[in-house]
């Protein structure tokens, strides 16, 4: 019984030793144990519906933001391009995925066209107000209109969501983080 | 003429003064772990529910890059529970580590205040910073 058991601990065990090294490595925020990541169905800014479960295999960088947001948002968006781009062949191992927290101006045409600037395999999602907030509420990102008429604001959460290829919400890169940081923990999170 | 009169405790008192102020300056500054535990006990909620007022984390954290530059959250309550953007199941744990020394604002529903900042100092490496730093964190802690 002993012998039986012997492989299936220094297997847990193993389990658990990557597990603490990779919840060291991450430059990100890790979470401890990794949850399912909330799944979603919304659309896509490729016309086709969005579903979280179907990029399963891929390390999913998930972030919520608006195409009218001035400040927080390029730059969110800029650096997740250059990171894919810094990462050579492994990007096609990654997929960004960007949720509008404007469903009210943020078509899918108008997603796919901002995120087509900084990198045409971003995929953008939107869907009715009452989706958005249901997915924002499932991950903890706050979303708040500023302003009224049509020209507002929305402050929103700017935190970037590391999922792994098994669906697992593992960790978020805080705003003001470089590319490189980002390329460590997708690298980390491949390996 | 009268010689003047010595006060040994004066000549103490600096002496002691000076060797605190050399121990501050030259004893490089240092923690067990670089973490900074905070834990939201179980029944949080509850209480707050109930009417109470529960202050579980402080409304500034410091953190020291390089010394304590990791703040470490374990929820330990029955519900989720929410650090800025982050959705914290019971039982898990949120651990972020800082890089760059600045000041963070973020919404957090374990404090009555729902507000909670984290203040990232750089790391105290000379003398003069390590004075600085202690002296400054004499006065956050009796603040």
């Amino acid at each position: 019984m002993t012998t039986r058991l012997a492989p299936l601990l220094a297997c847990v065990l193993l389990s658990m030793t990557a597990q603490a090294a990779e919840v060291e490595a991450l430059k990100a925020g890790v979470f401890n144990p990794a949850r399912e990541a909330p799944d979603f169905s919304v659309r896509g800014s490729d016309g086709a519906p969005l579903v979280l479960s179907r990029y399963r295999g891929k390390v999913v960088l998930l972030a919520f933001g608006y195409t009218s947001c001035s400040n927080v948002c390029p730059v969110t968006l800029a650096v997740l391009a250059l990171a894919h781009r810094k990462l050579g062949a492994l990007g096609s191992q990654v997929q960004v995925i960007y949720l509008t927290v404007d469903p009210e101006r943020d078509s899918a045409e108008r997603l796919k066209q901002t995120l087509a600037s900084y990198d045409p395999t971003f995929i953008g999602g939107t869907g009715t107000a009452l989706q958005m907030a249901a997915v924002r509420e499932s991950y903890g990102v706050t979303a708040e209109k500023i302003g009224t008429g049509t020209d507002y604001a929305i402050s929103h959460s700017s935190f970037v969501y590391l999922i792994t290829r098994d669906g697992k919400l593992r960790a978020l890169m805080p705003f003001g983080h470089e590319a490189d940081d980002y390329v460590h923990d997708i690298s980390v999170l491949l390996n | 003429m009268r010689p003047p009169r010595k006060r040994p405790w004066i000549v103490a008192v600096a002496v002691a003064a000076l060797a605190a102020v050399a121990w501050a300056a030259f004893t490089p500054v240092s923690f067990g772990s670089r973490e900074e535990p905070f834990e939201i006990p179980k029944g949080t909620w509850a209480r707050r529910m109930a009417g109470n007022k529960v202050e579980i984390l402080p409304s500034h954290v410091y953190l020291t890059l390089g010394i304590r530059d990791v703040l470490l959250l374990k929820n330990l309550d029955d519900v989720p529970q929410i650090f800025g953007p982050t959705l914290m199941m019971p039982g898990q744990s949120f651990r972020l580590p800082f890089e760059v020394a600045s000041s963070y604002q973020f919404a957090c529903t374990a404090h009555a205040s729902g507000q909670m900042t984290v203040v990232v100092d750089a790391q105290p490496d000379t003398p003069w910073r390590r004075l600085v730093w202690r002296t400054r964190r004499i006065f956050r802690v009796v603040a």
